[in-house]
């Protein structure tokens, strides 16, 4: 088994906000985070697919097929974006790192499943750094209760 | 278990294709990195030894031994090489990234004395790098 790794790159604002807390609760929790007008990030996405070296090719998988789907799964819905306002994924859920980074990995499990050409290929992590200091992994398991609730 | 792990870099060149398949096919499988008088990149290899801490020296295993071993089986052999002609095994074998990475796991894994070869990580450029871990 092998893993291969590629890198990209997005930039999109949010706000941390649970508009199922009070306001003090919300300030406590996510400090300059909540502010309301949002702030933006430089998010750099590593993702990581496994598989067994195909004898053909030498190759895990067609990274030309892994950067088309990242860039229409992924690069096109988030890049540039107020994640709050203008994505589906996080209408009704708080768009902490730790969530983009599960929104990711499930958006793209399915596309990225090798299928007869690369039968062992499979998602096996995302990488999410939302700054250079701070960074969240998912590999698919228990991902928590994802329901909380942010002001529209 | 501690792991150790020492970074090394490397700059070669290589093309990728297949003498099975047809002109077309390969062009189309490997685009650009088909064009057969190759072209090159600065890899980083790094690897990862695993063990435990020696109580009398505080260590997993001597550094030095580890750089001088990684000269001797890798960069001597890969270093500002062309590795489709020049590197034995590449003469049957695409080196590709993933191909590579595994190659230098065969060179290192039975020469490590003192712990034991846990990953090795190959960056082909700092967007894009493979990781194999042996199995």
């Amino acid at each position: 088994m092998v893993y291969l790794t590629r890198r990209y790159r997005f930039s999109a604002a949010h706000r941390l906000h649970n508009d199922a807390l009070p306001d003090e609760e919300n300030r406590r929790l996510y400090g300059k985070c909540d502010n309301p007008f949002g702030h933006g990030h430089n998010y750099v996405l590593d993702v990581t697919v496994a598989g067994e070296v195909d004898l053909a090719t030498g190759m895990v998988f067609d990274l030309g097929l892994l950067d088309q789907t990242v860039q229409r799964e992924v690069l096109e819905r988030f890049d540039l974006t107020n994640l709050n306002q203008d994505t589906e994924e996080f209408r009704a859920l708080v768009p902490t790192t730790e969530n983009v980074c599960v929104a990711i990995y499930d958006l793209l499990r399915d596309k990225l499943r090798g299928g007869e050409r690369w039968p062992t290929a499979r998602l096996e992590r995302v990488r999410l750094e939302e700054t250079s200091s701070n960074f969240f992994e998912y590999n698919g398991g228990l991902a928590g209760d994802r329901t909380a609730r942010r002001t529209l | 278990m501690i792991y150790v792990t020492r970074r090394a870099e490397f700059s070669a060149s290589h093309y990728y294709h297949n003498p099975d398949l047809s002109p077309e096919e390969n062009r189309r499988l490997f685009g650009k990195c088909n064009n057969p008088h190759g072209h090159g990149h600065n890899y980083t290899l790094e690897v990862t030894v695993a063990g435990e801490v020696d109580p009398t020296t505080g260590m997993v295993m001597d550094l030095k031994e580890l750089k001088k071993l990684l000269e001797a089986e890798v960069l001597e052999q890969m270093d500002h090489k062309f590795l489709n002609e020049e590197v034995a095994v590449f003469s049957t074998k695409i080196p590709t990234t993933e191909n590579i990475a595994v190659e230098i796991w065969k060179m290192l894994e039975p020469k490590l004395r003192l712990g034991k070869l846990h990953r090795i990580r190959l960056y082909e450029t700092p967007d894009l790098y493979v990781e194999y871990l042996g199995d």
